[in-house]
């Protein structure tokens, strides 16, 4: 085992995937020279040339055509886009194509692109610099999800994500881009649609996303010395969902919380909670989704942290729901 | 006279959902199409039957997509606003307006990495020159230097608003300030569509970057086979651009030179009406996709 970084993690990823296949390329706003606004690129243009490291103009519908138009026609493309907020400038390249392409053209092509984007929540960059929507494009057939919350997990899926036959959008978290985790020396490949069991326990489930997953251990701690034993499931891909782990999870505790950074409504935990309650509604006693108010993130320190949930909110909720 | 055929099934509910005929925009696929090569590859758009005919794409497919068939070229999962025939060089044609210009952009920088010696046409209409996506689009493939040849297919009309009332630019004038070539040329006039395709095209190849053409031309239907268009033009406005109907044109060219005589010219039809009837049959007697179809293709 080494130690790196979730940010360097991704990176080795992308330097091992680019080594291993020609035809895997980066695109993105600064993600050459500068190596990105988050340094998660960093190097590859030197290692790789501009050829395969290339800078993009503004341009977030030509970065997601770019890459799919040249998935089509035999690339692995990975796109950044440098705010998920972003992603509303691709909306159409991003929805009304990229997932349909294999659809639409029955099977003829296929667009295996990666698109990489982060959220900031957390980093008091405002309203327009901190959204993290990913049940948008659970609610959109045909693009794989993933919300890495570790480092080798960010590793190990973002290889799986490169080598597959679909497309993905693959969701980093800024906030997560400096902690550190072990990362195994050997070429570790996660699958997608395999959930993560982080912590064991009896009394309550916690399905977390991205970086709720350690605030949602933090919780357990605590919880634990208050006699309350925690089962914290990461499902790490949202699309596909391991629902299995997560119900194979709940008909032992009973009890289901969700929590991610997202806005309440609509959001990861409500299709998390909808899947329990149409599969296992007799072995509930107690659901509860934890995310954002419905609410734009305020800018202000104190407002955001009066805004974003974390471990002192899970505490206390699953203290609620244990009696 | 595919399109005609195309007017006719949809009146008779035989083509479900939408369809956009050509009629009258001929000179573009057919002339650009005769400037392309085998390996070159076409982009198109919600009113592409016209592209995949000239590609040489096989009538019995296209009529089969367009009435939900399973001998359909998209198998019947995409319907007439969508065409894939790689073999034929159709990558693939969008319903979105504009969105096919980022996509080719990416199927030039594959060509332009592949080191292949072929160019990918982009066709859209006047009104994708108002989405911001095809401005960045044209904008990556200009700065990267992709092999792409922008058709702009001026019909003056977005489904009913005039170009004049959507921008004061002239269509030409908006590709070139991109920083490549543009040119304006008569998109009735076959010859002149082929020539500056040609050229175009030959840009491209060398890689020397895209080319903006604007080709100035007019839709004789509707935006769809439902409507007429007189809401919003005149039947005296249509029956000027009818005048100078590209098909006619060029076979009082042919005509005029002696390259084609009545009789023949007269065959071609014959043997093309017999063609499209031939395809028409071939599609109504296909089957209906099985149900199965609807989950084999969300995931490759």
């Amino acid at each position: 085992m080494k130690t790196l970084t979730y940010a360097q993690a991704i990176n080795e990823a992308l330097a091992e995937e680019m080594k291993r296949d020609k035809k895997v390329l980066v695109l993105g706003e600064d993600i050459g020279k500068l190596g990105g606004v988050f340094r998660v690129t960093k190097g590859l243009l030197a290692e790789f040339g501009p050829e395969r490291v290339m800078d993009t103009p503004l341009s977030e519908n030509a970065i997601i055509g770019a890459a799919m138009g040249a998935a089509i026609m035999g690339y692995h493309p990975v796109a950044e886009i440098m705010y998920m907020d972003f992603l509303h400038e691709c909306g159409d390249q991003l929805v009304n194509h990229l997932p349909k392409m294999h659809f639409m053209t029955g099977g003829k092509l296929t667009a295996p692109a990666v698109i990489r984007t982060q959220y900031s929540l957390g980093r008091n960059t405002g309203a327009q610099h901190s959204q993290f929507f990913p049940s948008l494009y659970m609610n959109t057939p045909g693009i794989q999800v993933a919300a890495p919350s570790t480092p080798a997990d960010a590793k190990g899926l973002l290889k799986t994500a490169i080598r597959g036959s679909n497309p993905v959008l693959f969701i980093e978290c800024a906030t997560l881009y400096g902690t550190k985790g072990p990362i195994p020396e050997d070429e570790t490949l996660i699958p997608f649609g395999k959930a993560d069991i982080k912590r064991a326990g009896t009394d309550v489930t916690i399905v977390a996303v991205s970086r709720m997953v350690s605030e949602a251990l933090a919780a357990a701690d605590t919880l634990s010395s208050d006699g309350i034993s925690v089962e914290i499931i990461d499902p790490r891909t949202l699309v596909p969902l391991d629902t299995d782990s997560i119900l194979a999870s709940v008909k032992k505790t009973a009890r289901l919380v969700t929590a991610e950074d997202s806005c309440v409504t609509c959001g990861v935990g409500a299709e998390v909670v909808a899947r329990v309650t149409e599969r296992a509604m007799d072995s509930l006693e107690n659901v509860l989704r934890i995310a954002c108010p419905d609410i734009p993130a305020p800018f202000s320190p104190p407002l955001q942290r009066a805004y974003v949930p974390g471990k002192e909110i899970i505490a206390n909720a699953v203290r609620g729901i244990v009696r | 006279m595919l399109e005609e055929k195309v007017v006719e099934l949809f009146k008779a509910g035989l083509i479900p959902g939408l369809a956009h005929p050509y009629m009258g925009q001929e000179a573009k696929a057919a002339g650009v199409s005769a400037a392309l090569e085998k390996g070159d590859l076409v982009v198109s758009n919600h009113r592409g039957h016209g592209h995949s005919v000239a590609r040489g794409v096989p009538e019995e497919a296209i009529f089969s997509e367009l009435m939900g068939k399973d001998a359909g070229m998209c198998l019947g999962l995409g319907g007439s606003m969508h065409s894939t025939d790689l073999e034929a060089g159709v990558v693939f044609s969008t319903a979105i307006v504009g969105g096919g210009i980022p996509l080719s952009a990416g199927v030039g920088l594959a060509l332009k990495l592949d080191r292949k010696p072929n160019c990918v046409v982009c066709f859209f209409g006047d009104g994708a020159t108002n989405t911001g996506a095809s401005h960045e689009g044209v904008n990556l493939a200009a700065v990267w230097k992709l092999p792409v040849v922008f058709v702009c297919e001026n019909n003056e009309y977005a489904v009913s608003v005039h170009v004049s009332k959507s921008t004061l630019a002239s269509l030409v004038e908006r590709g070139k300030a991109h920083g490549i070539p543009g040119q304006s040329v008569d998109g009735m006039s076959v010859l002149d569509v082929y020539a500056a395709a040609s050229v175009a095209a030959l840009r491209a190849k060398k890689g020397e970057g895209p080319t903006f053409l604007e080709c100035k031309t007019y839709r004789y239907t509707g935006h769809g086979a439902y409507d007429t268009g007189l809401d919003y033009r005149t039947q005296q406005e249509i029956d000027e651009w009818k005048a100078r109907d590209p098909i006619k044109r060029f076979e009082q060219k042919l005509g005029v030179e002696g390259l084609a005589t009545a009789n023949e010219l007269e065959n071609i039809r014959a043997e093309t009406r017999v063609r499209i009837e031939k395809a028409v049959k071939f599609a109504q007697e296909r089957p209906f996709p099985s149900v199965d179809l609807l989950t084999k293709f969300v995931w490759a």
